[in-house]
């Protein structure tokens, strides 16, 4: 029975790939004369171009959350060594964090095709036989498995989170940043071994004709290859088409304007919710973490804790008399989505520093009325909480913040992720990060 | 990566040049050191995952991407025309699943966007227009045919000399 049911899911697979009644292990089963050393070249040398920026910017985007201030902003407290580069984001310039996330998830999503046909143009390699030739033959191929394997789980983990999917096996920080590290480890190793060859394949230039390019002793052109039924480049180009088309539908979510209309498929594209000067992205609204008109109303109070065990109960009216100052900033979200600069109007975090009798501004840590939800309470960096551009804001586009927005009050720093610009902030505790 | 053939005893008890060999080393390391902290917590999970994905996608997404390729084949001489804004529409499918499906139930508290099927109707004329504009292309492209065939046709009877 094993056996039977073995048999027809070799037979399916058969179907499936081609059109011979050979196995996978046999070169003659792959039929596409397509595949050769040169079109594998050019895709792995555009793919580690985009998988190097998804790398870096990834990293960025790690360092971005200040993980080392604070274990409130730290959700991979384990880290050890692979937080190595970690330093104190800047501020400068305001819109940093809005480029890299947006690059990263952009490229990310208009990568995936060409991370497909990277593995489609390698695929007979997978079956071949022995599974091994020798011990290094043996590891190289493990080291394969977690390349695969950490290329696809690295992209499906982003994807589903920026689709607010959370299926996968844990929190998306740790998942995401561990996984690259073990994709990155394994890239580095194939690349090191494979760039001679990609290097030697490229120098022959696009190869002329329907005919099969040379092997190069890859192992990748098929010996008895079917008839074309689209060019190299053809190929090459519906790949780059299936990418532009992928940014096309998703990069107008990060640009914004007029633009966003054109993101029809990413989840911060099409339009804005509701209207008037409130009407732009929204990152969890009032009523999905629990927060209420009640709370917000006038019975509400900002805590402000300081130095000495200084503490001050101010309204809203109260903070609306201390001076007001103005900064244009960006809402740039870790799912790579953001807004243009908007207006805000509010209180400087340095002169609420002041008021709890620090000279010099300290960290602060910013507590919210959100009931649930992550970075309900988070961390900010004294270089963040001394830029005069950073508020704790009262007013947006010269209006009152919608409660969607964070009223009464709500924290916006040049630069930061989107999580750390807390909303309907309840205490700020200068001095105060655990 | 080849070394040259005097490598001896390592060499043939490996198979692989010792650079080779230090450089895995050096990956697994740190491979070991990342993966310990992946697998912290749903360990089993995580590996499913992890594997399970480079399996999907060898062992079943593959081959029926593959398969569904024969359908346009049917078409003949004109399968990019099929297969082309086939392959873009199933590649929107594949990346935005989750929101042309849904979008989850979070969506609308997480967003204060309209959830409801409203991925799923643009995709869907994503998908149309992208068939209606290869249909168009065939279209010229067979129309700018005939009548090249019709002028071939007009030359050859007027005794081969170009009518101009």
């Amino acid at each position: 029975m094993g056996r039977d049911a073995a048999a027809r899911v070799v037979a399916a697979y058969r179907r499936g790939m081609g059109e011979t009644r050979t196995l996978p292990s046999d070169p003659r089963f792959w039929r596409s004369p397509l595949r050769g050393p040169w079109l594998t070249a050019v895709l792995g040398t555009v793919l580690l171009g985009g998988v190097t920026l998804l790398f870096v910017t990834g990293l960025l985007s790690y360092a971005a959350y200040n993980p080392g201030l604070s274990p409130v902003n730290d959700k991979t407290p384990g880290r050890g060594l692979l937080g190595f580069f970690l330093f104190p984001w800047p501020t400068d310039p305001h819109w940093l964090y809005r480029l890299t996330q947006g690059l990263h998830v952009t490229v990310g999503v208009a990568l995936v095709p060409v991370l497909l046909a990277k593995l489609w143009s390698v695929i007979p390699k997978l079956f071949a036989l022995p599974p091994a030739r020798s011990a290094g033959h043996a590891l190289e191929r493990i080291s394969l498995l977690l390349l695969v394997g950490g290329a696809l789980f690295e992209f499906v983990t982003g994807l589903l989170n920026v689709q607010l999917e959370y299926v996968f096996p844990g929190s998306f920080y740790p998942l995401h940043f561990y996984g690259a590290w073990v994709f990155a480890a394994a890239l580095v190793v194939h690349v090191a071994l494979r760039f001679p060859r990609a290097v030697r394949a490229l120098r022959g230039g696009l190869p002329r004709g329907p005919a099969p390019e040379p092997d190069l002793g890859t192992g990748l052109v098929a010996p008895r290859p079917a008839p074309a039924t689209l060019s190299r480049r053809g190929a090459l180009g519906l790949v780059g088409g299936g990418s532009l088309l992928l940014f096309g539908v998703t990069a107008g979510q990060s640009i914004g304007g007029p633009l966003r209309h054109t993101a029809l498929l990413a989840p911060h594209g099409g339009g804005n919710p509701g209207g008037g000067p409130g009407s732009f992205q929204i990152n969890k609204t009032a009523a999905s973490v629990g927060v209420t008109a009640r709370g917000t109303g006038a019975d509400w109070r900002l805590l402000v804790t300081g130095a000495n065990g200084r503490e001050a109960r101010l309204s809203r009216e109260q903070l609306l008399r201390l001076p007001q100052h103005e900064a244009a900033l960006p809402i740039a979200c870790v799912e790579g989505w953001s807004t243009s600069d908007q207006l805000w109007r509010g209180v400087r975090l340095r002169d609420l520093a002041a008021l709890a009798g620090y000279g010099g501004a300290p960290d602060v840590l910013v507590e919210s009325l959100q009931r649930h939800g992550s970075f309900r309470s988070a961390a900010l960096r004294d270089n963040q909480v001394r830029d005069p551009r950073a508020l704790l804001a009262l007013r947006v586009n010269g209006d009152e913040l919608t409660l969607d927005h964070g009223y009464p009050a709500r924290i916006i720093v040049p630069a930061a992720p989107g999580v750390l610009n807390t909303k309907w902030v309840a205490a700020l505790r200068f001095g105060g990060v655990p | 990566m080849r070394a040259p053939q005097t490598g001896g005893l390592f060499r043939r008890w490996y198979g692989e040049s010792p650079w080779q060999c230090a450089l895995l080393v050096a990956s697994f390391v740190l491979t070991g050191y990342a993966g310990v902290r992946l697998l912290d917590g749903d360990t089993l999970g995580v590996l499913v995952w992890f594997v399970g994905a480079a399996l999907l996608h060898d062992l079943v997404l593959l081959p029926l991407y593959s398969l569904a390729d024969r359908l346009p084949r049917l078409a003949g001489p004109y399968v990019n025309y099929l297969r082309v804004p086939a392959v873009l529409s199933a590649l929107l499918l594949l990346v935005w699943f989750p929101l042309i499906s849904g979008p989850p139930a979070r969506y609308e508290g997480a967003t204060g966007l309209p959830g409801g099927g409203g991925f799923a109707l643009r995709w869907l004329l994503i998908s149309a227009a992208l068939f209606a504009l290869s249909g168009l292309l065939l279209f010229t492209s067979r129309a700018r045919l005939r009548r090249a065939s019709a002028r071939a046709r007009h030359r050859s009877r007027s005794g081969g000399r170009e009518v101009v």
